[in-house]
Formats: C-alpha cells, structure tokens, sequence
C-alpha cells in the first residue's frame, strides 16, 4: 500500500504555490519562477481499478459541480463524455485478449493529463487564461478565458469543455487548491482501491516500477508507464497492462503530441503572418515616396471635355 | 474577347466643367460602406486574437469574451455584404485579353505611365484581382470560419477538422487584410478614386485617365 496522505490539520494553511511560481502563462511572455517546485503527479494504476466511479463522485463534490441527469443509453459510461461539469471520467472497454482468449475490462479514468509541454496553453490566445506551475499543474484561469475554444485545438487527449452556460473552457485542476495545501486530489482521496495515488513526480514513477513488476510477474509482459516523451511527459500518468498498445483503453493516444498544425499555426503563421502585413503597407508607403500620387493632369480634364462633347 | 458594354446601371456622364462621371450609385455606395466597416472591425479583432502583442484591441470591443463573441457575426455581416457587391460588380470584373496585357506592363502601371497600357473599361486587371482574391479569401473564410465558432457549431466537426479551419482562417484572414491593403493604397495613391465611393462620381479627367474605355461607351451611350 502507497503511505496515504495525512488529513489536514484544522487551522489554514499557507498556498505552498501561487502566481510566483509560473513557468508558462498563455499568450504572455513571462520570466519562469527561477526555482522550480518539486514536480507533482498523479498516477492512475489502471490494473487496479474497478470502476467505482468513487472519483468521478469526489470530484463533482469537491469542486462543487453538479451534473445534468443523462439517458441510459446501455453503456457503462456516464455522463456519456467530460463535460464542463464532468472533468474525470470513467471509460470502459471491454477487450478479448487473443493470446490469452480472456475478456479483459479495461477501465481507464480519463480527464486532464497536466502535459509538460501543454497544447492548450501554446493555443491560448488570451494572456493567463491558462497557467503552469512549476510543480507541473497546468490550469484554467477563467476570469481570464474567453471562450475561443483554441485549448479544444491545443489539447492532443481531447479534454477541455466549453460551458454553454458561461462559455468558458473547463476541465481538470489536478486539484491545485487542494495540492497548493498539502492534499492530494479528491479523486485519489476517494479511491477504495489505490487506483489513484498521488504524490512528487519521482515517488509515482518508482511505485509504478514496483505495479508494473508485480503485473509483469502475474504475466502482462507489456506492463508499462504511460508517460508520453512527445509532450515531455505528462504529470497524470497511468500504469497500463497493455503498454504497447494505449489506444486499447477507449483510444487513448498511442503517441500524444501537440498537432503540427496548429505548431504552424501558433508558429509559423503567427510570425509571417504579421510581417506579410506590414511588409505590404511598407511597400505601399515606399512606392507612394518613390514614384509619388498618380494625379489627373488638366490636359486629361481637357480631353474628357472634347470627348463629351460641346 | 471584348464585352458588350463597360458600363453599369447608373453610370453616366454629365458635361460641364469639369465633366462628371457617376460611377457607384447610392445603393452601391452604402453596401460598399457597410462592407468595409465590416471588415475593418473583423481585422482589429481578428488580430486581436491572432497574435498577443495585438491582444489588447480586445478593449475596443469591450473585453476579450466580448470580441470572441462578436466577431463571428461580423463576419456574417461581411460575408452578405459582400455578396451584394459581388452581385453589382461581378459581370464587369470577368476577365479579358486585355487584362493580361495591362498585367504584362505592370511597370507602367506603377510608374503611372498610362499612356503605354491599353485602354480600361470600368476595372482595371489590378482591380479585378482585388474583386476575385477577396471573393474567393471570403468564402473561404466564412466555411473555416463556421467551423471556429464554438459557441454554435463546436460540437458539428471534429477537432482535426477545427485545428484545419483554425489554421485556414488565420492564412485566409492574413491574405485578405494584405489585399484590403493593397486596395486602400491604390485608392490612395491614384487621387480623386475616393470620391467613387464618398460622393459617387469622379471627374471625367479621371476616367479619361484611367478608364478611358469605360469614359468612350458612356459618352457613345453604348
């Protein structure tokens, strides 16, 4: 068993991290915090969950969020999809291994990944709506979000929702507020089974050497981390049984990255895309100095008048 | 292959000192008007979302949330405003042998040698690639565009699909602006064009000048 987190103590506590401790801030340049915190992650063992969804409940709760009433539609899911109230979710697949010809249920909790390199936050075009802290938590800040709908663009795992009440992007915080005082999550508070533990970076990635033994000893020969180098890690991880095959858990991405279209778009083309603009004017302002108004002379006058007649 | 005539409802010619020549009737005017408002205002805040530096245009629409909300049917404003003036100007902007031949000497034409080009009817080649590079950038940038507005259409295409029109719309948008550029310049730098559209008429020098072919079929009363 992972130690658990001790309960807080009653009286407040100190943020341990704030607006000093940014190292990316959307549409902003911005001096990165020159210390960085240690990194936090969570890890979502998935070999150990049972589909409570205990955490997708926790977070409602914890973040006070309340969602609509859905229709039965014979799946497991539910909601359907991540909302902009429902920021976790857990998906099912039901898998019939053919080497071993067992039906596997696969159960991955899906929601925000807190990708090192954050593809929302390269689309953001509102300065510090979304922010990353140098512990890795990567956050919305909505008085600051409006509504544009580029993170969608951004994100390579598909996560952020737009509210049709407010317009304003929502998703997963890794629970900062609850991280900023020393907690873990409430998802990984709520999980009866360790699915979900939480802690630095470097202690989640040694607890999920010693699953991943322990799933190889018990025959998954594939067990694995889910901490994709294409966005430079992320800080949700996930310890799969099928790591060489990630888009078996409800299509998660074999080899997340930030979408080389919109790279051109938030690269390229915002650069270029400026200086064909003023390259034009600027020719435009050389040519008027250089070769001067092109001005209806009298004679033209005069022959307008000879052609129009007495 | 020459046209039938040059000449639009409500061109005319009127003697006098100096003769006068209707050129855009009121109505064309007012379209005109609505149209480039539109997209002056769609430029200020499309670059406003488009690069940070320019993000506080944003105050010019009252606040970030507000420009992503209004922009959108700006654009829908432009897009029927400027299908009104493509349906009064299309026909005279079809493009003709002579075009190319005006093209060819485009070092005349910036050097305002006019006399060396061959003689113009109501639009020149340079006006008629502005007239169709925007008609084509505009319904380019109204399809992507759709495809951007989340508020209404997020949920109709995919993200693969939004990441494209996103990447559309802003190339589209840049070669659009740099067209309007041009087309303002040009206004500019060749005097007395402004009052086509301010008063609708310019004087018969000017047409002489630089449409004379279109001055000939009004006076011929073609």
């Amino acid at each position: 068993m992972f130690p658990p987190i001790p309960n807080p103590e009653a009286k407040p506590v100190e943020a341990k991290f704030g607006d000093k401790d940014l190292i990316k801030r959307s549409a902003s340049n911005i001096t990165p915090a020159a210390q960085r915190q240690t990194q936090v992650a969570k890890l979502i063992d998935v070999s150990k969950c049972i589909g409570c969804k205990a955490c997708q409940v926790a977070c409602l709760e914890w973040n006070n969020l309340t969602e609509e009433v859905g229709i039965n539609t014979g799946v497991y899911e539910n909601p359907h999809d991540l909302t902009p109230n429902s920021w976790t979710l857990m998906r099912y697949t039901e898998y019939e291994n053919p080497e071993s010809g067992n039906l596997e249920w696969l159960i991955r909790k899906d929601g925000c990944m807190h990708c090192e390199d954050p593809g929302c936050l390269k689309a953001c075009p509102a300065p510090g709506a979304i922010v990353q802290y140098s512990n890795g938590i990567v956050d919305f800040v909505h008085e600051n979000c409006i509504g544009c709908g580029y993170c969608i663009k951004g994100c390579p795992f598909n996560i952020p929702r737009i509210s049709k009440v407010d317009n304003k992007a929502y998703k997963c915080t890794l629970c900062s507020d609850r991280v900023a005082v020393g907690q873990g999550p409430a998802c990984q508070k709520a999980c009866p089974t360790q699915a979900i533990v939480f802690g630095t970076k470097d202690e989640m990635k040694q607890w999920a050497d010693k699953r991943i033994k322990d799933l190889k000893s018990r025959g998954y020969n594939n067990a694995g981390l889910y901490d994709p180098p294409g966005v430079q890690g992320t800080h949700v991880m996930y310890v799969l049984h099928h790591a060489d095959k990630p888009n078996l858990y409800s299509g998660l991405a074999d080899n997340p990255r930030i979408s080389p279209i919109v790279e051109f778009w938030k690269g390229f083309t915002k650069y270029a895309g400026l200086t064909a603009m003023v390259a034009v004017a600027g020719f435009g302002l050389l040519h008027h100095v250089v070769a001067g108004a092109n001005r209806v002379t009298e004679h033209d006058e005069q022959e307008a008048k000879r052609l129009a007649g007495k | 292959m020459a046209r039938a005539t040059e000449v639009a409802p409500g061109d005319a010619v009127h003697k006098g000192d100096p003769v006068v020549v209707d050129r855009y009737t009121t109505g064309a005017r007012i379209n005109h008007w609505i149209t480039a408002a539109s997209l002056v205002l769609l430029a200020i805040s499309g670059l406003a979302l488009f690069h940070p530096s320019l993000y506080w245009l944003t105050g010019l629409f009252g606040g970030g949330p507000n420009t992503r909300a209004i922009h959108p049917w700006i654009g829908v404003i432009l897009f029927f405003g400027f299908l009104g003036l493509f349906i009064r100007f299309w026909k005279l902007n079809l493009w003709e042998h002579t075009d190319n031949v005006w093209l060819k000497k485009i070092k005349d034409v910036v050097t305002s040698n006019e006399e060396n080009l061959p003689e113009v009817g109501k639009y020149n080649a340079g006006q008629k690639m502005v007239f169709w590079s925007m008609s084509v950038l505009i319904v380019v940038l109204i399809v992507s565009g759709i495809g951007v507005w989340e508020q209404y259409f997020g949920g109709y295409f995919s993200v693969e699909q939004r990441r494209v029109a996103v990447l559309v719309h802003a190339i589209a948008a840049v070669m659009a602006i740099c067209v309007w550029i041009v087309h303002v310049y040009a206004a500019i730098w060749v005097r007395g064009t402004i009052s086509a559209m301010t008063r609708g008429r310019v004087t018969g020098g000017w047409a002489w000048r630089h449409h004379r072919k279109w001055l000939r079929e009004l006076v011929s009363g073609k």
